[in-house]
């Protein structure tokens, strides 16, 4: 039992040791995209709090926490106090799959990829209770929308994961990347990548796809009831959202922690630099999209989504499988 | 073994709880999340006992996917005063199919298991050694290998439901307005804008 609880207490150990640092770069990314925002408008951005801002979520976060919660009385509450929970935690759950090096992963599970998915694919239930239980007009439209978005979103990053597990032959996220050592699969699927990139945008309800809290149409969609520290969670949630999907592009096609070239100085640097390096890159593209392109209506984006990507990203699973069944470079699994 | 059977009986108690809650709690809504939990724990209970594919499919499927679909219709449709008029209205047909219907899947599930704990080969397959493999790999050797048949005809019948849904909803109206997207990208400013002399106090006519 003693021995039992030793274990444990290791295990939460670990566990705190990728939670909190997570989360302070969670609260470093939202200053980088508010900043990068305002330098793509000729604005200084969050500059103040802290040596070039850098405090400026920490100060809107110590803001949240001592702002009253407010519950509308005609809500369900139990749903209602649920919903911020259900996705700060799923947003934070993934992270347990993720390598950020070869040694450096909190559980190395043999069908990661599916744990990532599936574990995403649950993002929708935050939003759609936040919705319901708010039982309110705006933010029951914003969370059907957004239920609707990212369920057909999912389908396509669904195929663009079984393009690069075709390449791979295994589900665990670590063999991913070390599939990947010859060369990055950024380069033959180059076009699942974009739509990978794109789709996940629209995953995370990132501009152009921010449909769900549309301001001129919806207040705050699925948000628009929450205030004070619930809001906060939910805000945070979204933007590990974010940070997990610039990972799992990271890792799907990026590269993962592998250096750019294996020579003298770039295998200096340590693995989970290069892969912090690389998610960066990933999010600094998010925010310039949020800050150059316009919203898109709402059919547009479910056409995008059912009829362009869902039908060429079956393509391309064709041409891949094909290619590879043809050149005879099928993974052969060692049984 | 302790965490393991402490771990089991948390899902399975959880599982059990929950399904009791989807056919008695009075809001539908309610009823649908505790179905979601009880996906989840099942999916939990699969992973536990080393079918870690079929457990994160439940997941992504039932709980990412069907159980969306389910919260959207109950949260549409007011079901919740339906679900109290089937109980107090005299005249419910419902109670006596829901009884056939539970007695027939109970029948069926006996068969299964009295059928299961009887089969000696289940974990057998004629082409492939299974004793070694990880589970992923295995169901992907055996699903085009042994079972290709079943697996297609799974395949065409959820191909056929869905064209048939697909038609039960289609319907073609008549007066809608439609943009076209290839209209839209080719409009150039030479054949869209017209420019007018407007004489005074006359204006002009524009056809639309």
């Amino acid at each position: 039992m003693v021995e039992y609880i030793e274990i444990l207490g290791q295990e939460v150990y670990k566990i705190l040791f990728l939670l909190v640092p997570i989360l302070v770069s969670v609260a470093m990314i939202v200053w980088l995209d508010r900043r990068v925002w305002g330098l793509v408008q000729k604005r200084k951005g969050p500059n103040v709090v802290g040596p070039f801002g850098l405090l400026q979520t920490i100060a809107d976060a110590l803001k949240y926490i001592f702002k009253e919660i407010i519950i509308p009385a005609s809500s369900n509450k139990t749903v209602f106090i649920l919903a911020p929970i259900v996705t700060m935690t799923l947003a934070l759950v993934s992270w347990a799959v993720i390598p950020m090096s070869e040694n450096f992963v909190l559980s190395d599970i043999n069908v990661g990829v599916l744990y990532l998915f599936a574990v995403s694919s649950l993002g929708v239930y935050g939003i759609i209770m936040g919705g319901w239980a708010s039982n309110s007009k705006y933010p029951f439209l914003g969370a059907i929308r957004s239920a609707a978005q990212m369920v057909s979103y999912e389908v396509s990053i669904g195929i663009i994961i079984i393009n690069v597990l075709l390449c791979v032959g295994s589900l665990n996220l670590k063999d991913i990347v070390l599939a990947q050592s010859e060369l990055w699969y950024v380069i033959p699927l180059f076009p699942m990548f974009v739509i990978f990139f794109i789709s996940a945008l629209a995953e995370t309800n990132r501009p152009p796809f921010d449909l769900p809290e549309a301001e001129a149409e919806l207040v705050a969609g699925y948000q628009t009831e929450y205030s004070g520290m619930m809001y906060a969670m939910f805000w945070l949630g979204e933007y590990a959202n974010i940070l997990l999907m610039c990972a799992m592009g990271t890792i799907l096609f990026l590269g993962g922690w592998l250096p750019i070239i294996d020579i003298y100085p770039f295998n200096l640097v340590p693995a989970p630099i290069w892969m912090i390096l690389k998610i960066l890159f990933l999010f600094f593209l998010f925010a310039l999209i949020k800050a150059i392109v316009p919203r898109y209506r709402y059919d547009q984006l479910m056409r995008l989504g059912w009829k362009i990507f869902l039908p060429f990203s079956l393509i391309y699973l064709v041409l891949t499988s094909s290619f590879l069944f043809y050149f005879d470079k099928l993974p052969k699994g060692n049984f | 073994m302790l965490a393991h059977s402490i771990f089991f009986y948390f899902f399975s108690i959880i599982a059990i709880f929950s399904s009791l809650m989807v056919i008695t709690s009075r809001n539908t809504v309610n009823s649908v999340f505790f179905l979601i939990l009880d996906f989840i724990s099942v999916g939990c209970l699969f992973i536990m006992v080393g079918a870690e594919f079929l457990g994160m499919i439940i997941l992504i499927v039932y709980v990412g996917a069907v159980a969306v679909l389910f919260l959207f219709v109950v949260m549409m449709l007011n079901v919740a005063e339906q679900k109290q008029s089937w109980f107090i209205g005299k005249k419910s047909t419902h109670i006596p199919i829901g009884l056939i219907v539970s007695v027939l899947i109970l029948l069926e599930l006996l068969v299964v298991v009295g059928g299961w704990k009887y089969k000696d080969d289940l974990m057998s397959s004629s082409t492939l050694n299974l004793s070694n493999i990880s589970n992923t790999h295995q169901i992907g050797l055996v699903m085009y290998t042994d079972y290709i048949l079943f697996f297609q005809l799974a395949g065409i019948i959820l191909l056929l439901s869905m064209i048939g849904a697909i038609l039960l909803t289609f319907r073609q109206r008549k007066g809608v307005k439609k943009q076209s997207y290839l209209k839209q990208i080719s409009r150039d400013p030479s054949t869209s804008i017209e420019l007018i002399n407007v004489e005074n106090n006359k204006g002009v006519k524009i056809d639309d």
